[in-house]
């Protein structure tokens, strides 16, 4: 076996960094509490990161096509508002794909306005927070959505049921995580969101319908926020208007933790959901070790500036940017 | 008349002419809709509204020239609710104590120290790691955010005092303070953008930053120093409201970047870089609280102006993509 040299180290750590950073985490707070790594603390820590991870899912195909979605965080408040609302009105059964229905709308209204009128996504996407907080705030006259009859529906089992053993959310995330996993490494689709993120007018002079690739991935995105906000509103029954506010942020420092490059071109699904994970084991293992709860938030900052910063100098061969 | 002259001239009035349609949509619509008998253009109501813009055009003055720079800030709100709370919280510090209302000044300075640091912190990690300044003020945004919170828990900071209340709501010429500091940091970035080597290279660096190297500026400095001033007015702008209103939740803020950066965009700054001025900055803040205000007069709710800023906030970007003559020669596909 030849003995691996300063720059091959250099290479699997750039590349394999974020794994690694993430066992040596798991292994420090194991340590400092056994209890961290317990079968129960495990699913508790996935359960409540699956919502966020399931709308990281399709957040990661959107950044990957070299755009960004600042509206995810509404557009699932918008989601669990409605299906709450619809679910006492025409039952779970038809509320579950009328919401679908609607949240997939504001995706293609989105996907059009970037894909096919090329407008730059970071401020439509903002616009588009704004406007879907207003029409959520419209759609409820401003009051919270509960269920009428907490007990006796099973639309619940989104969120709060389990299968074999295993949570609910487990598995939608899992099971979502493997389809849009292979949807993105394993077939043509997948390559055209890289080559339009990668390089957009290469992609185009090689006959990859630019327009067509962005737009799908903003319909991907709004269906992940979709299942996402059914599985909230399943597991809470009851929501307030503002419930998904802020979680665009977290979702994109998820995807970023990932390591998936903001200009576009790269990122996997994997790394993504080993981005949720870290940022929900953070959460956990520093209330576990009993740290305030909000340090979590600092220790996230220093890890995200981490994390991209190493990812970046590796790729140069030099820890400080060039910039005098 | 050079080609490109006729769209420049109508982005540039754009938001004014926006203002203006605002303003004679409002009073005609007032009259019909309003519950109040108060005329909506009424020297009352106007000089009310440019006291409640400065908070966020304040911030907005900085916001324009990092993004003129080719960055972006996410943190402001953050870095406004910990300026907040150093303000409030310094003056009831023990070292303090005996000063009297020389307190207040020392406050003050505390609460711009702070604010500046914690935006030159952002320019100096986006300067020497190379990270985007998204990612990097995205992070600080949590991380600032998470140092407010650990600093009281959920609960407010309060602390009130009269002079300075006073001071607050004092008016000159008819003009309340928060107004005089928003016109006062209007002119100095305008003057420090349209008249300084620092505000010439601002431009030339977010126009194309290779080319910038290239020609000799000295790139990171310079973006620091304007991540310094964003940090400085967004401390100032608490320091501003907060004098006043005496309490700061650890919840304020929240959402002010978003606001800013929509004012500044309907301003006419590029979000890429290298265009933009103060001016039109100030136009866009006008713009946004006349809405507010307007849509508040004629019995909308916030729901309706949240919808409204956001679809105007797409069209004003798809009207600029149309009138950009460079555009043309974009590849069509």
């Amino acid at each position: 076996m030849a003995t691996l040299d300063r720059r091959q180290i250099g290479s699997i750590l750039a590349k394999q960094g974020i794994l690694i950073a993430f066992a040596l985490f798991m292994i420090v707070f194991t340590i400092a509490n056994p209890k961290f790594i317990s079968i129960d603390n495990v699913f508790s820590v996935v359960r409540s990161s699956a919502i966020l991870g399931v709308m990281a899912l399709g957040v990661t195909f959107v950044v990957i096509s070299g755009n960004l979605d600042l509206s995810v965080g509404s557009m699932m408040s918008f989601s669990t508002i409605v299906v709450l609302d619809l679910h006492d009105k025409i039952g779970p059964l038809l509320a579950i794909p009328a919401m679908f229905a609607m949240t997939l709308c504001l995706g293609a209204f989105i996907g059009f306005l970037v894909g096919y009128l090329r407008l730059n996504s970071l401020i439509v996407t903002l616009g588009m927070l704004s406007a879907i907080h207003g029409l959520t705030l419209t759609y409820s006259g401003g009051q919270n959505m509960d269920i009428a009859d907490k007990e006796g529906t099973w639309f619940s089992v989104f969120g709060q049921g389990s299968a074999l053993g295993i949570p609910v959310p487990i598995l939608i995330f899992v099971g979502l995580a493997a389809l849009l996993g292979i949807a993105l490494a394993r077939t043509p689709f997948g390559r055209k969101v890289y080559a339009v993120g990668g390089n957009g007018t290469a992609a185009t002079f090689s006959g990859i319908k630019r327009a067509r690739t962005v737009f799908t991935c903003y319909l991907i995105s709004a269906g992940c926020v979709a299942t996402a906000g059914m599985m909230q509103a399943s597991r809470s029954l009851g929501s307030q208007n503002t419930v998904g506010q802020g979680l665009e942020l977290e979702v994109l420092a998820a995807v970023i933790l990932g390591g998936a490059s903001l200009l576009g071109g790269s990122g996997t699904i994997f790394k993504t959901v080993i981005g949720v994970l870290i940022l929900g084991f953070i959460q956990n293992g520093l209330l576990l070790v009993g740290l305030q709860f909000y340090v979590q938030f600092v220790v996230t900052w220093v890890i995200i500036i981490l994390a991209v910063w190493l990812d970046i100098a590796a790729k140069r061969g030099k820890l400080f940017s060039h910039i005098a | 008349m050079k080609q490109g002259t006729l769209s420049k001239a109508l982005k540039g009035g754009a938001i004014w002419g926006f203002i203006v349609l605002e303003l004679v949509f409002f009073s005609i619509a007032g009259e019909y809709l309003s519950l109040s008998d108060k005329a909506f253009m009424d020297w009352e109501n106007m000089l009310l509204l440019f006291k409640q813009s400065a908070p966020i055009g304040i911030i907005a003055m900085g916001m324009t020239i990092v993004m003129v720079n080719g960055n972006i800030d996410l943190s402001v709100g953050a870095t406004f609710a910990i300026a907040a709370i150093i303000l409030l919280d310094s003056m009831t510090w023990p070292i303090f104590a005996g000063l009297g209302d020389w307190v207040i000044p020392l406050a003050w300075l505390l609460a711009l120290l702070v604010g500046t640091a914690l935006g030159a912190l952002n320019g100096f990690i986006v300067w020497k790691t190379g990270v985007d300044a998204f990612i990097v003020t995205l992070g600080s945004m949590l991380g600032y955010r998470g140092i407010v919170f650990m600093f009281n828990g959920e609960n407010p900071t309060s602390h009130l005092n009269w002079t300075l209340v006073d001071f607050a709501e004092a008016e000159f010429l008819g003009f309340a303070t928060a107004t005089w500091f928003l016109l006062g940091v209007t002119l100095i970035m305008w003057f420090v953008m349209a008249r300084t080597v620092h505000g010439r290279n601002a431009y030339a660096i977010g126009d194309n930053r290779e080319a910038a190297v290239n020609a000799g500026i000295r790139v990171g400095p310079h973006m620091m120093i304007n991540f310094a001033i964003i940090g400085f007015l967004a401390a100032l702008s608490a320091v501003v409201f907060y004098s006043e209103s005496g309490s700061v939740n650890p919840n304020d803020g929240q959402l002010y970047e978003l606001w800013v950066i929509t004012a500044v965009v309907l301003g006419g700054t590029k979000i890429t870089g290298g265009a933009g001025n103060v001016i039109g900055t100030f136009g866009g803040v006008i713009a946004i609280q006349l809405l507010r205000k307007g849509l508040g007069h004629i019995g909308a709710d916030t729901s309706t102006v949240n919808l409204v800023i956001g679809l105007i906030l797409i069209a004003v970007l798809f009207l600029d993509k149309q009138l950009n003559v460079k555009g043309k020669e974009e590849l069509r596909v």
